[in-house]
Protein backbone atom coordinates (compact mmCIF):
# COMPACT_ATOMS: atom_id res chain seq x y z
CA UNK A 1 0.00 0.00 0.00
CA UNK A 2 1.03 3.53 -0.75
CA UNK A 3 2.61 4.89 2.43
CA UNK A 4 1.21 8.37 1.84
CA UNK A 5 -2.27 6.92 1.77
CA UNK A 6 -1.49 5.02 4.97
CA UNK A 7 -0.25 8.25 6.51
CA UNK A 8 -3.48 9.96 5.47
CA UNK A 9 -5.54 7.19 7.03
CA UNK A 10 -3.58 7.37 10.29
CA UNK A 11 -3.98 11.14 10.38
CA UNK A 12 -7.69 10.66 9.77
CA UNK A 13 -7.96 8.37 12.77
CA UNK A 14 -6.02 10.83 14.91
CA UNK A 15 -8.23 13.75 13.82
CA UNK A 16 -11.29 11.59 14.51
CA UNK A 17 -10.39 11.28 18.19
CA UNK A 18 -10.82 14.97 18.99
CA UNK A 19 -13.90 15.25 16.78
CA UNK A 20 -15.39 12.23 18.56
CA UNK A 21 -14.75 13.89 21.93
CA UNK A 22 -16.57 17.04 20.82
CA UNK A 23 -19.38 15.01 19.28
CA UNK A 24 -19.80 13.24 22.62
CA UNK A 25 -20.13 16.58 24.39
CA UNK A 26 -22.66 18.00 21.95
CA UNK A 27 -24.67 14.76 21.88
CA UNK A 28 -24.67 14.55 25.66
CA UNK A 29 -26.10 18.05 25.97
CA UNK A 30 -28.64 17.47 23.22
CA UNK A 31 -29.69 14.06 24.54
CA UNK A 32 -30.21 15.28 28.09
CA UNK A 33 -31.35 18.89 27.74
CA UNK A 34 -32.88 18.59 24.25
CA UNK A 35 -31.28 21.82 23.07
CA UNK A 36 -28.64 22.00 20.33
CA UNK A 37 -25.75 24.21 21.34
CA UNK A 38 -24.87 25.77 17.99
CA UNK A 39 -22.06 27.67 19.73
CA UNK A 40 -20.46 24.51 21.15
CA UNK A 41 -17.27 24.79 19.07
CA UNK A 42 -16.93 28.40 20.20
CA UNK A 43 -16.57 27.18 23.77
CA UNK A 44 -13.49 25.39 22.46
CA UNK A 45 -12.26 28.70 21.07
CA UNK A 46 -12.73 30.30 24.51
CA UNK A 47 -10.71 27.50 26.09
CA UNK A 48 -7.93 27.95 23.55
CA UNK A 49 -7.72 31.65 24.39
CA UNK A 50 -7.55 30.82 28.09
CA UNK A 51 -4.57 28.55 27.42
CA UNK A 52 -2.96 31.06 25.10
CA UNK A 53 -3.38 33.86 27.60
CA UNK A 54 -2.20 31.95 30.69
CA UNK A 55 0.65 30.07 29.03
CA UNK A 56 2.00 32.29 26.27
CA UNK A 57 1.23 35.71 27.78
CA UNK A 58 1.44 35.16 31.53
CA UNK A 59 3.95 32.32 31.46
CA UNK A 60 1.99 29.81 33.55
CA UNK A 61 3.03 26.16 33.27
CA UNK A 62 1.16 24.50 30.41
CA UNK A 63 -0.55 21.75 32.48
CA UNK A 64 -1.87 24.37 34.90
CA UNK A 65 -3.13 26.53 32.03
CA UNK A 66 -4.87 23.45 30.57
CA UNK A 67 -6.47 22.58 33.91
CA UNK A 68 -7.77 26.14 34.27
CA UNK A 69 -9.11 25.99 30.70
CA UNK A 70 -11.01 22.76 31.38
CA UNK A 71 -12.49 24.04 34.63
CA UNK A 72 -13.13 27.47 33.12
CA UNK A 73 -15.00 26.15 30.10
CA UNK A 74 -16.97 23.77 32.35
CA UNK A 75 -17.98 26.87 34.34
CA UNK A 76 -18.82 28.66 31.11
CA UNK A 77 -21.07 25.71 30.19
CA UNK A 78 -22.91 26.11 33.50
CA UNK A 79 -23.26 29.86 32.91
CA UNK A 80 -24.60 29.31 29.39
CA UNK A 81 -27.18 26.94 30.80
CA UNK A 82 -28.26 29.20 33.65
CA UNK A 83 -28.37 32.45 31.68
CA UNK A 84 -29.49 31.32 28.23
CA UNK A 85 -30.82 27.78 28.11
CA UNK A 86 -32.87 27.51 31.31
CA UNK A 87 -35.17 30.43 30.43
CA UNK A 88 -35.93 28.96 26.98
CA UNK A 89 -36.22 25.27 27.85
CA UNK A 90 -39.88 25.16 26.87
CA UNK A 91 -39.63 27.48 23.87
CA UNK A 92 -39.95 26.38 20.25
CA UNK A 93 -36.80 24.70 18.87
CA UNK A 94 -36.29 27.54 16.37
CA UNK A 95 -36.04 30.04 19.23
CA UNK A 96 -33.55 27.81 21.01
CA UNK A 97 -31.44 27.64 17.84
CA UNK A 98 -31.57 31.43 17.52
CA UNK A 99 -30.40 31.88 21.11
CA UNK A 100 -27.47 29.46 20.89
CA UNK A 101 -26.71 30.82 17.41
CA UNK A 102 -26.70 34.31 18.90
CA UNK A 103 -24.25 33.09 21.52
CA UNK A 104 -21.94 32.00 18.68
CA UNK A 105 -21.83 35.52 17.23
CA UNK A 106 -21.49 37.01 20.70
CA UNK A 107 -18.50 34.84 21.60
CA UNK A 108 -16.80 35.41 18.25
CA UNK A 109 -17.29 39.16 18.42
CA UNK A 110 -16.23 39.30 22.04
CA UNK A 111 -13.03 37.37 21.28
CA UNK A 112 -12.33 39.72 18.37
CA UNK A 113 -12.78 42.68 20.69
CA UNK A 114 -10.37 41.25 23.26
CA UNK A 115 -7.72 39.68 21.04
CA UNK A 116 -8.23 41.01 17.52
CA UNK A 117 -8.41 38.75 14.50
CA UNK A 118 -4.75 37.71 14.47
CA UNK A 119 -3.84 34.04 14.54
CA UNK A 120 -2.01 33.28 17.76
CA UNK A 121 0.00 30.21 18.61
CA UNK A 122 1.09 29.03 22.00
CA UNK A 123 4.45 28.16 20.45
CA UNK A 124 4.79 24.61 21.72
CA UNK A 125 6.55 22.51 19.11
CA UNK A 126 6.18 18.82 19.72
CA UNK A 127 8.36 16.38 17.77
CA UNK A 128 7.37 14.43 14.70
CA UNK A 129 7.60 10.68 15.16
CA UNK A 130 9.03 8.66 12.30
CA UNK A 131 7.93 5.06 12.02
CA UNK A 132 9.52 3.51 8.94
CA UNK A 133 8.72 6.01 6.22
CA UNK A 134 5.60 7.30 7.93
CA UNK A 135 5.62 10.63 9.76
CA UNK A 136 3.17 11.11 12.60
CA UNK A 137 2.79 14.33 14.54
CA UNK A 138 3.28 13.72 18.26
CA UNK A 139 0.73 16.44 19.02
CA UNK A 140 -1.92 14.58 17.03
CA UNK A 141 -1.04 11.27 18.62
CA UNK A 142 -1.27 12.83 22.07
CA UNK A 143 -4.58 14.48 21.17
CA UNK A 144 -5.97 11.17 19.98
CA UNK A 145 -4.85 9.29 23.08
CA UNK A 146 -6.15 11.91 25.53
CA UNK A 147 -9.45 12.25 23.65
CA UNK A 148 -9.90 8.50 23.84
CA UNK A 149 -9.12 8.49 27.56
CA UNK A 150 -11.67 11.31 27.99
CA UNK A 151 -14.29 9.31 26.08
CA UNK A 152 -13.64 6.18 28.13
CA UNK A 153 -13.80 8.17 31.37
CA UNK A 154 -17.14 9.63 30.28
CA UNK A 155 -18.37 6.14 29.42
CA UNK A 156 -17.58 4.81 32.88
CA UNK A 157 -19.03 7.88 34.53
CA UNK A 158 -22.31 7.39 32.67
CA UNK A 159 -22.36 3.63 33.28
CA UNK A 160 -21.19 3.28 36.84
CA UNK A 161 -22.38 6.26 38.86
CA UNK A 162 -25.80 7.25 40.14
CA UNK A 163 -25.59 10.66 38.45
CA UNK A 164 -24.45 9.02 35.21
CA UNK A 165 -27.42 6.65 35.34
CA UNK A 166 -29.72 9.61 35.98
CA UNK A 167 -28.23 11.40 32.95
CA UNK A 168 -28.98 8.39 30.74
CA UNK A 169 -32.44 8.01 32.23
CA UNK A 170 -33.40 11.65 31.79
CA UNK A 171 -32.63 11.40 28.07
CA UNK A 172 -35.23 8.62 27.82
CA UNK A 173 -38.08 9.98 29.92
CA UNK A 174 -37.60 13.45 31.35
CA UNK A 175 -41.06 13.78 32.92
CA UNK A 176 -40.74 10.86 35.26
CA UNK A 177 -37.22 11.15 36.70
CA UNK A 178 -38.50 13.35 39.52
CA UNK A 179 -40.26 10.27 40.91
CA UNK A 180 -36.84 8.69 41.33
CA UNK A 181 -35.71 11.60 43.48
CA UNK A 182 -33.74 13.16 40.64
CA UNK A 183 -33.70 16.95 40.53
CA UNK A 184 -33.88 17.64 36.80
CA UNK A 185 -32.38 21.11 37.09
CA UNK A 186 -29.34 19.77 38.90
CA UNK A 187 -28.77 17.08 36.27
CA UNK A 188 -28.98 19.75 33.56
CA UNK A 189 -26.30 21.76 35.32
CA UNK A 190 -24.04 18.72 35.73
CA UNK A 191 -24.54 17.86 32.06
CA UNK A 192 -23.71 21.40 30.95
CA UNK A 193 -20.58 21.33 33.10
CA UNK A 194 -19.47 18.01 31.62
CA UNK A 195 -20.19 19.24 28.09
CA UNK A 196 -18.14 22.36 28.86
CA UNK A 197 -15.31 20.32 30.36
CA UNK A 198 -15.12 18.17 27.23
CA UNK A 199 -14.92 21.34 25.11
CA UNK A 200 -12.17 22.58 27.45
CA UNK A 201 -10.27 19.32 27.08
CA UNK A 202 -10.59 19.58 23.29
CA UNK A 203 -9.24 23.14 23.55
CA UNK A 204 -6.11 21.81 25.28
CA UNK A 205 -5.57 19.22 22.57
CA UNK A 206 -6.24 21.57 19.67
CA UNK A 207 -4.00 24.31 21.10
CA UNK A 208 -1.04 22.04 20.40
CA UNK A 209 -1.94 21.77 16.71
CA UNK A 210 -3.73 24.93 15.67
CA UNK A 211 -3.44 28.68 15.97
CA UNK A 212 -6.28 30.27 17.91
CA UNK A 213 -8.33 33.05 16.37
CA UNK A 214 -11.89 34.24 17.06
CA UNK A 215 -13.37 32.16 14.23
CA UNK A 216 -11.64 28.84 14.81
CA UNK A 217 -14.96 27.47 16.03
CA UNK A 218 -16.20 27.72 12.46
CA UNK A 219 -13.54 25.20 11.41
CA UNK A 220 -14.92 22.51 13.73
CA UNK A 221 -18.47 23.58 14.57
CA UNK A 222 -20.20 22.53 11.32
CA UNK A 223 -18.13 19.36 11.24
CA UNK A 224 -19.15 18.33 14.77
CA UNK A 225 -22.75 19.18 14.09
CA UNK A 226 -22.69 17.10 10.90
CA UNK A 227 -21.11 14.19 12.80
CA UNK A 228 -23.81 14.30 15.47
CA UNK A 229 -26.63 14.39 12.94
CA UNK A 230 -25.03 11.59 10.95
CA UNK A 231 -24.72 9.42 14.05
CA UNK A 232 -28.28 10.26 15.08
CA UNK A 233 -28.64 13.34 17.29
CA UNK A 234 -28.33 12.32 20.93
CA UNK A 235 -26.93 8.89 20.06
CA UNK A 236 -23.50 9.03 21.68
CA UNK A 237 -22.11 5.80 20.24
CA UNK A 238 -23.43 6.70 16.78
CA UNK A 239 -21.73 10.10 17.01
CA UNK A 240 -18.51 8.50 18.18
CA UNK A 241 -18.40 6.20 15.14
CA UNK A 242 -19.54 8.93 12.74
CA UNK A 243 -16.61 11.10 13.87
CA UNK A 244 -14.20 8.51 12.52
CA UNK A 245 -16.20 8.01 9.33
CA UNK A 246 -16.15 11.73 8.57
CA UNK A 247 -12.50 12.18 9.50
CA UNK A 248 -11.56 9.30 7.18
CA UNK A 249 -13.53 10.83 4.32
CA UNK A 250 -11.69 14.08 4.87
CA UNK A 251 -8.29 12.41 5.22
CA UNK A 252 -8.57 10.00 2.30
CA UNK A 253 -10.44 12.53 0.16
CA UNK A 254 -7.71 15.04 0.95
CA UNK A 255 -5.09 12.56 -0.15
CA UNK A 256 -6.66 11.98 -3.56
CA UNK A 257 -7.71 15.58 -4.16
CA UNK A 258 -6.98 18.38 -1.72
CA UNK A 259 -8.13 19.43 1.72
CA UNK A 260 -10.74 21.94 0.52
CA UNK A 261 -12.30 19.47 -1.88
CA UNK A 262 -12.34 16.77 0.80
CA UNK A 263 -14.58 18.96 2.97
CA UNK A 264 -16.86 19.50 -0.02
CA UNK A 265 -16.91 15.73 -0.45
CA UNK A 266 -17.74 15.12 3.22
CA UNK A 267 -20.58 17.62 3.24
CA UNK A 268 -21.93 16.32 -0.08
CA UNK A 269 -21.99 12.82 1.32
CA UNK A 270 -23.71 14.20 4.39
CA UNK A 271 -26.46 15.83 2.33
CA UNK A 272 -26.99 12.65 0.29
CA UNK A 273 -27.15 10.56 3.46
CA UNK A 274 -29.70 12.94 4.93
CA UNK A 275 -31.97 12.12 1.99
CA UNK A 276 -31.44 8.40 2.43
CA UNK A 277 -31.45 8.21 6.24
CA UNK A 278 -32.76 11.51 7.60
CA UNK A 279 -32.44 10.41 11.23
CA UNK A 280 -28.78 9.43 10.90
CA UNK A 281 -27.01 6.25 9.88
CA UNK A 282 -27.37 4.77 13.34
CA UNK A 283 -31.02 5.73 13.85
CA UNK A 284 -32.91 3.32 16.04
CA UNK B 1 -49.58 8.93 57.82
CA UNK B 2 -50.77 10.79 54.74
CA UNK B 3 -53.69 13.12 54.84
CA UNK B 4 -55.19 15.38 52.22
CA UNK B 5 -57.71 18.02 53.22
CA UNK B 6 -59.82 19.74 50.54
CA UNK B 7 -57.13 19.42 47.91
CA UNK B 8 -57.87 20.79 44.45
CA UNK B 9 -55.60 20.52 41.48
CA UNK B 10 -55.63 20.73 37.73
CA UNK B 11 -53.76 21.45 34.56
CA UNK B 12 -53.56 24.62 32.52
CA UNK B 13 -57.09 24.53 31.13
CA UNK B 14 -59.16 22.40 33.47
CA UNK B 15 -59.53 21.31 37.07
CA UNK B 16 -59.15 17.60 37.69
CA UNK B 17 -59.66 17.43 41.47
CA UNK B 18 -62.23 19.26 43.60
CA UNK B 19 -61.76 19.46 47.38
CA UNK B 20 -60.52 15.92 47.77
CA UNK B 21 -59.91 14.75 51.35
CA UNK B 22 -58.42 11.35 52.05
CA UNK B 23 -56.60 9.63 54.90
CA UNK B 24 -54.00 6.90 54.54
CA UNK B 25 -53.16 5.48 57.99
CA UNK B 26 -49.78 3.88 58.62
CA UNK B 27 -49.58 0.21 57.76
CA UNK B 28 -52.83 0.11 55.82
CA UNK B 29 -53.55 -0.41 52.16
CA UNK B 30 -55.99 2.11 50.77
CA UNK B 31 -57.60 1.93 47.34
CA UNK B 32 -58.97 4.64 45.09
CA UNK B 33 -61.43 3.35 42.51
CA UNK B 34 -63.42 5.12 39.85
CA UNK B 35 -63.95 5.36 36.11
CA UNK B 36 -61.50 6.60 33.50
CA UNK B 37 -60.91 10.33 33.72
CA UNK B 38 -62.15 10.59 37.31
CA UNK B 39 -58.86 12.16 38.43
CA UNK B 40 -57.29 9.09 40.03
CA UNK B 41 -53.97 9.52 38.29
CA UNK B 42 -53.98 13.25 39.01
CA UNK B 43 -54.55 12.47 42.69
CA UNK B 44 -51.42 10.31 42.82
CA UNK B 45 -49.47 12.87 40.81
CA UNK B 46 -50.42 15.54 43.35
CA UNK B 47 -49.29 13.33 46.23
CA UNK B 48 -45.96 12.56 44.59
CA UNK B 49 -45.37 16.20 43.66
CA UNK B 50 -45.62 15.92 39.87
CA UNK B 51 -48.67 18.20 39.87
CA UNK B 52 -48.84 21.05 42.40
CA UNK B 53 -52.10 21.38 44.32
CA UNK B 54 -53.92 24.66 43.68
CA UNK B 55 -55.54 24.67 47.11
CA UNK B 56 -55.99 22.54 50.21
CA UNK B 57 -53.43 21.05 52.56
CA UNK B 58 -51.43 17.88 52.39
CA UNK B 59 -49.50 16.45 55.33
CA UNK B 60 -47.22 13.45 55.45
CA UNK B 61 -46.12 12.19 58.86
CA UNK B 62 -47.28 15.43 60.37
CA UNK B 63 -45.31 17.66 58.00
CA UNK B 64 -46.97 19.92 55.45
CA UNK B 65 -45.74 18.69 52.09
CA UNK B 66 -48.13 20.39 49.65
CA UNK B 67 -46.29 21.95 46.71
CA UNK B 68 -42.97 20.19 47.24
CA UNK B 69 -41.41 19.09 43.93
CA UNK B 70 -41.38 15.36 43.14
CA UNK B 71 -37.72 14.78 43.95
CA UNK B 72 -38.26 16.18 47.45
CA UNK B 73 -41.28 13.94 48.02
CA UNK B 74 -39.11 10.88 47.38
CA UNK B 75 -36.80 12.11 50.13
CA UNK B 76 -39.80 12.35 52.45
CA UNK B 77 -40.48 8.64 51.87
CA UNK B 78 -43.13 8.58 49.14
CA UNK B 79 -42.47 6.38 46.09
CA UNK B 80 -44.73 6.36 43.05
CA UNK B 81 -45.15 3.51 40.57
CA UNK B 82 -46.51 5.55 37.67
CA UNK B 83 -49.26 4.71 35.23
CA UNK B 84 -47.97 2.54 32.35
CA UNK B 85 -44.93 1.71 34.48
CA UNK B 86 -42.71 4.22 32.65
CA UNK B 87 -39.50 2.21 32.90
CA UNK B 88 -36.46 3.59 31.15
CA UNK B 89 -36.64 1.20 28.18
CA UNK B 90 -33.04 1.48 27.03
CA UNK B 91 -31.55 1.04 30.49
CA UNK B 92 -30.94 -2.42 31.89
CA UNK B 93 -33.17 -3.78 34.64
CA UNK B 94 -30.42 -3.18 37.16
CA UNK B 95 -29.87 0.41 35.97
CA UNK B 96 -33.59 1.02 36.36
CA UNK B 97 -33.31 -0.23 39.92
CA UNK B 98 -30.16 1.82 40.47
CA UNK B 99 -31.90 5.03 39.51
CA UNK B 100 -34.65 4.15 41.97
CA UNK B 101 -32.00 4.47 44.68
CA UNK B 102 -30.87 7.92 43.57
CA UNK B 103 -31.59 9.82 46.79
CA UNK B 104 -28.59 9.99 49.17
CA UNK B 105 -30.10 7.89 51.99
CA UNK B 106 -30.98 5.14 49.48
CA UNK B 107 -27.59 5.22 47.75
CA UNK B 108 -25.92 4.26 50.98
CA UNK B 109 -28.15 1.19 51.27
CA UNK B 110 -28.08 0.31 47.56
CA UNK B 111 -26.60 -3.20 47.87
CA UNK B 112 -29.02 -4.25 50.65
CA UNK B 113 -32.08 -2.86 48.90
CA UNK B 114 -31.06 -4.47 45.62
CA UNK B 115 -30.74 -7.84 47.34
CA UNK B 116 -34.16 -7.34 48.93
CA UNK B 117 -35.82 -6.47 45.60
CA UNK B 118 -34.16 -9.46 43.88
CA UNK B 119 -35.40 -11.57 46.76
CA UNK B 120 -38.93 -10.32 46.18
CA UNK B 121 -38.65 -10.68 42.39
CA UNK B 122 -36.21 -13.47 41.49
CA UNK B 123 -37.22 -13.00 37.84
CA UNK B 124 -35.64 -9.55 37.83
CA UNK B 125 -32.38 -11.00 39.06
CA UNK B 126 -32.31 -13.42 36.12
CA UNK B 127 -32.88 -10.54 33.74
CA UNK B 128 -30.81 -7.87 35.40
CA UNK B 129 -28.58 -7.24 32.37
CA UNK B 130 -31.53 -7.14 29.98
CA UNK B 131 -32.91 -3.84 28.65
CA UNK B 132 -36.09 -3.00 30.52
CA UNK B 133 -37.95 -2.34 27.25
CA UNK B 134 -37.58 -6.00 26.29
CA UNK B 135 -39.30 -7.39 29.41
CA UNK B 136 -42.80 -8.85 29.32
CA UNK B 137 -45.64 -6.74 30.74
CA UNK B 138 -45.65 -8.56 34.06
CA UNK B 139 -41.90 -8.34 34.42
CA UNK B 140 -42.02 -4.64 33.61
CA UNK B 141 -44.54 -4.14 36.39
CA UNK B 142 -42.26 -6.00 38.79
CA UNK B 143 -39.36 -3.84 37.69
CA UNK B 144 -41.40 -0.66 38.16
CA UNK B 145 -42.44 -1.73 41.64
CA UNK B 146 -38.88 -2.79 42.44
CA UNK B 147 -37.59 0.57 41.23
CA UNK B 148 -39.98 2.35 43.58
CA UNK B 149 -38.98 0.12 46.50
CA UNK B 150 -35.30 0.95 45.95
CA UNK B 151 -35.75 4.39 47.50
CA UNK B 152 -36.75 2.71 50.78
CA UNK B 153 -40.19 4.38 50.93
CA UNK B 154 -42.67 4.47 53.79
CA UNK B 155 -45.61 4.99 51.46
CA UNK B 156 -45.95 3.32 48.07
CA UNK B 157 -48.28 4.83 45.48
CA UNK B 158 -49.39 2.47 42.72
CA UNK B 159 -51.20 3.70 39.62
CA UNK B 160 -53.18 0.95 37.87
CA UNK B 161 -50.62 -1.80 38.41
CA UNK B 162 -52.88 -4.34 36.68
CA UNK B 163 -53.52 -2.31 33.51
CA UNK B 164 -52.63 -4.02 30.26
CA UNK B 165 -51.70 -7.33 31.85
CA UNK B 166 -53.02 -10.81 31.14
CA UNK B 167 -55.56 -12.08 33.75
CA UNK B 168 -53.11 -14.57 35.23
CA UNK B 169 -50.46 -11.85 35.59
CA UNK B 170 -53.03 -9.50 37.13
CA UNK B 171 -53.52 -12.05 39.87
CA UNK B 172 -49.78 -12.18 40.46
CA UNK B 173 -49.65 -8.40 40.73
CA UNK B 174 -52.35 -8.33 43.41
CA UNK B 175 -50.58 -11.16 45.20
CA UNK B 176 -47.53 -8.91 45.15
CA UNK B 177 -49.42 -6.08 46.79
CA UNK B 178 -50.13 -8.54 49.58
CA UNK B 179 -46.48 -9.37 50.01
CA UNK B 180 -45.43 -5.73 49.94
CA UNK B 181 -47.90 -4.99 52.73
CA UNK B 182 -46.46 -7.82 54.76
CA UNK B 183 -43.15 -5.97 54.66
CA UNK B 184 -44.79 -3.20 56.64
CA UNK B 185 -45.27 -0.71 53.81
CA UNK B 186 -48.26 1.57 53.59
CA UNK B 187 -49.87 1.40 50.15
CA UNK B 188 -52.16 3.73 48.22
CA UNK B 189 -53.38 2.00 45.10
CA UNK B 190 -55.45 3.35 42.22
CA UNK B 191 -57.31 0.73 40.22
CA UNK B 192 -60.11 0.14 37.74
CA UNK B 193 -60.07 -3.54 38.53
CA UNK B 194 -62.51 -3.06 41.40
CA UNK B 195 -63.30 -6.62 42.64
CA UNK B 196 -59.67 -7.57 42.90
CA UNK B 197 -58.44 -4.35 44.45
CA UNK B 198 -61.14 -4.53 47.13
CA UNK B 199 -59.70 -7.91 48.08
CA UNK B 200 -56.29 -6.49 48.92
CA UNK B 201 -57.05 -3.11 50.50
CA UNK B 202 -58.38 -2.28 53.96
CA UNK B 203 -60.30 0.78 52.88
CA UNK B 204 -61.19 2.49 49.63
CA UNK B 205 -62.48 5.73 48.17
CA UNK B 206 -64.65 6.12 45.11
CA UNK B 207 -63.55 9.06 42.97
CA UNK B 208 -65.90 10.37 40.28
CA UNK B 209 -65.38 13.53 38.19
CA UNK B 210 -62.74 14.80 40.55
CA UNK B 211 -64.63 14.38 43.83
CA UNK B 212 -64.82 11.68 46.48
CA UNK B 213 -68.29 10.12 46.18
CA UNK B 214 -67.98 7.25 48.63
CA UNK B 215 -65.59 6.06 51.30
CA UNK B 216 -65.51 3.02 53.53
CA UNK B 217 -63.85 -0.23 54.43
CA UNK B 218 -63.30 -2.73 51.66
CA UNK B 219 -66.10 -4.89 53.06
CA UNK B 220 -68.54 -1.95 53.14
CA UNK B 221 -67.80 -1.01 49.54
CA UNK B 222 -68.07 -4.62 48.41
CA UNK B 223 -71.55 -4.70 49.91
CA UNK B 224 -72.59 -1.33 48.48
CA UNK B 225 -75.28 -1.69 45.82
CA UNK B 226 -74.06 1.22 43.73
CA UNK B 227 -70.49 -0.13 43.66
CA UNK B 228 -71.75 -3.63 42.92
CA UNK B 229 -73.84 -2.49 39.97
CA UNK B 230 -71.56 0.16 38.48
CA UNK B 231 -68.11 -1.23 39.14
CA UNK B 232 -68.35 -4.94 39.79
CA UNK B 233 -70.91 -5.87 37.17
CA UNK B 234 -73.07 -7.74 39.68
Amino acid sequence: MDIYLLEAIINGVLLGGVLALLALGLNLIFGVIDVVWIAYADLVMCGMYVIYWLYAELGWPLPLACAVAIIGVAGLGVLVHLLLIQPILNSAPINQLLVTGGLLFFLQSFATLLFGTEFRNIGVRLPIIEIGDIFISYARLLAFAVALIGAVALYFFLRRTFIGTAIRAIAQDRDIVGLMGVDQRRIYLVTSAIGGALAGLAACLLSLQYDVHPFIGNTFGPLIFMICVLGGLGNMIGGFIAAFVISQIIAIGGYYTNTELSYVLAFTLFIVLMFVRPRGIFAR
Amino acid sequence: MLSLAAVSAGYASFRALFDVSIEVPRGEAVGVIGPNGAGKTTLLRVISGLVPPTSGTMTFEGRAVGGLPAHRMVEQGIAHVPENRRLFPRLTVEDNLRIGAFIPQARARFAQELARVYDLFPRLKDRREQLAGTLSGGEQQMCAIGRALMSGPKLLLMDEPSAGLAPLVVEQVFELVHRIREQGLTVLIVEQNVPQVLDVVDRAYLLEVGSIKLAGTAAELKGNDFIRQSYMGL
